[in-house]
């Protein structure tokens, strides 16, 4: 009989700890599928980071390092510049690369560090419990924002994405959503790109993917994903930012 | 090559490294190590090696965790404010049992201190400056020629137990230029890196490099395990000079060049007729304390002389114990004690026996 279904060897055979309905999960699983389809499980490091993903070093067959909080980009630069010839793959929460990882970051993707980052945006420190990230929407309840983020006190969401596209030393960004079938069959196809926008030696690459914490959010993982739909995408528009040829 | 070569500190330190078969090097520019920086950004490129200038010293260390996690040797050098940006990195790198070299061109502090001369980072570099329960390998070299070959050792020490280590000098060390020779460093064992992330080939299960452990019994296993090393660094790699300490009434205890200050110091002392001796640690951690207990035994007192406000002399009065009397001399904010100085202090300690 012909499996029509199974765990992408790139996955580790491990229950993941993610809560019910993040998109988490979905996502470590789009990676594992690419670089199974890549062939290139036994030439990847992977970068794991400060935040519900801290233990992808866990989760992912291959070999793989733990950063200190927001240092996995640099981490992921030393790894390169150490194995020229390998894949170096980043994986980050929104707190993680978006504020205390700012400058590793920006500055990784200046270089054009050789790089793929896959950066999920859920608007929330999720390990935490839920505090104001730089990419909470305005008026936003979180647990260090209870009257919902004001802009006056706590400033504007933060789209990395935009911002990062602007530098020359990008060359592959794009913005994906883990909300519907569709898009995440969109989400794969981005992450392959990335992979093989460094596969090609073109520079830095970094998918954002827009997620879900229903845990903080405090909804059902169904609410969730319409949520996403209805508050994130109008601030996070989905789409291509750069692609260096 | 073994000929004699004029050098600076700084430079020869960097050729040396180089010369250990460090090729890669991640730094952030600060006075007074940029000799460092600058000497890498043109030899590197040269022996097929990266020099990489990163945003700040935090990205500099973990491009240095990320390097010695895939099995490179690799290396960063700082001053003072730089080297507080690196304990993050430092604690990560010990927690997760990577060797590497740091360098810590010391400046007078705290804050942004000055640029001269100093000998303050003591407790930071020998108390571990991070979070959590770990050390350093520290090693103070007193001259150019000691700079050049303690490179190399550090470079093994480090991958012999798997631990970070630590040069420390200073400005004038930095810049003093001595003639010195890059002899054939002294071959050790040691153990290949089957722990790195170089990637599986599909031939083995993966390696983690990791410092997060959840479960206290995982954890503590862990750091037992680890500091079953740091002993056998103790019992195995401690470095010191003695120098006239049999019959010495008065022992002076000081390393780097503040130790060269001594040495002059003890001189115009014994042709003053006291008799003085010198203790010089070149390693910092692990610490010389079975030579200082055994000169307790003979001597009268102790004399620390460090360019700081006394730091290395609480090292000095644990290993004495409570024996002899302990006493301190010191200069700092970039300030060099001079020998007259330290010989004032000595006719007063010594006064009595003398007369
Ligand atoms: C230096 C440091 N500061 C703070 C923390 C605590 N901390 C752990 S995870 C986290 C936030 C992670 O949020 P994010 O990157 O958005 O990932 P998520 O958990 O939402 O997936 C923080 C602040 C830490 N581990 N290290
Ligand atoms: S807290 Fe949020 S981000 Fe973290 S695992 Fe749970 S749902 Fe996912």
């Amino acid at each position: 009989m012909k499996k029509v279904f199974e765990r992408p060897h790139a996955l580790s055979d491990v229950t993941l700890h993610y809560c019910p309905g993040c998109t988490h999960g979905i996502v470590h699983r789009l990676v594992a599928e690419v670089i199974d389809e890549l062939g290139i499980e036994g030439n990847t490091v992977g970068i794991a980071s400060v935040g519900c993903s801290v233990f992808s070093y866990n989760y992912f067959e291959c070999d793989m390092q733990e950063a200190a909080h927001g240092r996995a980009p640099a981490v992921a630069t030393g790894v390169k510049r150490a194995l020229r010839d390998k894949i170096v793959f980043t994986y980050q929460g929104d707190g993680d690369l978006a504020a205390i990882g700012t400058a590793e970051t920006v500055h990784a993707a200046t270089r054009g560090e050789n790089i793929t980052v896959i950066f999920i945006n859920n608007t929330t420190y999720g390990m935490t419990g839920g505090q104001m990230a730089p990419t909470t929407l305005v008026g936003q309840v979180t647990q260090t924002t209870p009257y919902g983020r004001k802009t006056e006190t706590q400033g504007y969401p933060i789209n990395m994405s935009e911002m990062l596209a602007t530098l020359e030393g990008t060359a592959y960004i794009e913005r994906v959503a883990a909300d519907s079938v569709q898009h995440i069959r969109a989400a794969k196809k981005a992450i392959k790109k990335a992979f093989e926008t460094q596969i090609a030696g073109k520079g830095f690459s970094m998918v954002e993917v827009l997620s879900t914490c229903p845990t903080n959010w405090g909804l059902s993982p169904a609410e969730s994903m319409q949520w996403l739909r209805d508050n994130m995408i109008p601030q996070y528009p989905l789409g291509v930012f750069k692609e260096k040829e | 090559m073994s000929e004699k070569v004029l050098m600076k500190g700084n430079e020869a330190l960097a050729e040396a490294a180089i010369r250990a078969g460090c090729r890669l090097f991640f730094g952030y520019p600060i006075t007074p190590q940029t000799e460092v920086s600058a000497y890498m950004s043109k030899r590197m490129p040269q022996v097929d090696g990266l020099f990489l200038q990163a945003e700040s010293e935090v990205a500099a260390i973990n491009m240095v965790y990320g390097a010695a996690g895939a099995g490179a040797r690799v290396m960063t050098s700082s001053s003072s404010p730089g080297i507080s940006l690196k304990q993050e990195g430092i604690s990560y790198i010990a927690a997760s049992d990577l060797p590497c070299l740091v360098v810590n061109i010391v400046r007078g502090g705290p804050g942004l201190g000055g640029i001269q001369p100093a000998q303050s980072d003591y407790f930071q570099a020998v108390k571990g400056g991070g979070h959590g329960d770990y050390h350093l390998v520290v090693l103070a070299p007193a001259s150019v020629q000691e700079l050049v070959d303690l490179t190399a050792e550090a470079f093994d020490i480090g991958d012999m137990y798997r631990v970070p280590v630590m040069i420390m000098g200073d400005g004038m060390l930095g810049q003093m230029m001595e003639p010195i020779t890059f002899g054939e460093p002294k071959k050790r064992n040691l153990p290949e890196k089957t722990w790195a992330t170089t990637g599986t080939a599909m031939q083995r299960k993966k390696n983690v490099v990791n410092s997060l452990y959840l479960t206290p019994e995982e954890l503590e296993e862990l750091n037992n395990e680890r500091a079953k090393r740091y002993a056998a660094i103790e019992e195995n790699e401690v470095k010191v000079e003695l120098q006239q300490v049999e019959d010495a009434d008065l022992v002076l205890v000081a390393y780097g060049v503040t130790a060269r200050i001594a040495k002059t110091a003890a001189a115009i002392a014994r042709e003053k007729g006291m008799k003085v001796g010198l203790i010089r640690p070149i390693t910092l951690w692990p610490f010389p304390k079975k030579e200082i207990a055994n000169a307790a035994k003979s001597a009268k007192c102790f004399l620390t002389v460090e360019m700081s406000q006394g730091q290395m002399v609480e090292d000095v009065r644990l290993a004495v114990n409570g024996a002899k009397p302990v006493h301190f001399y010191g200069r700092n904010g970039g300030i060099v004690p001079t020998p007259d100085e330290i010989v004032k202090e000595m006719e007063k300690l010594l006064g009595g026996a003398n007369e």
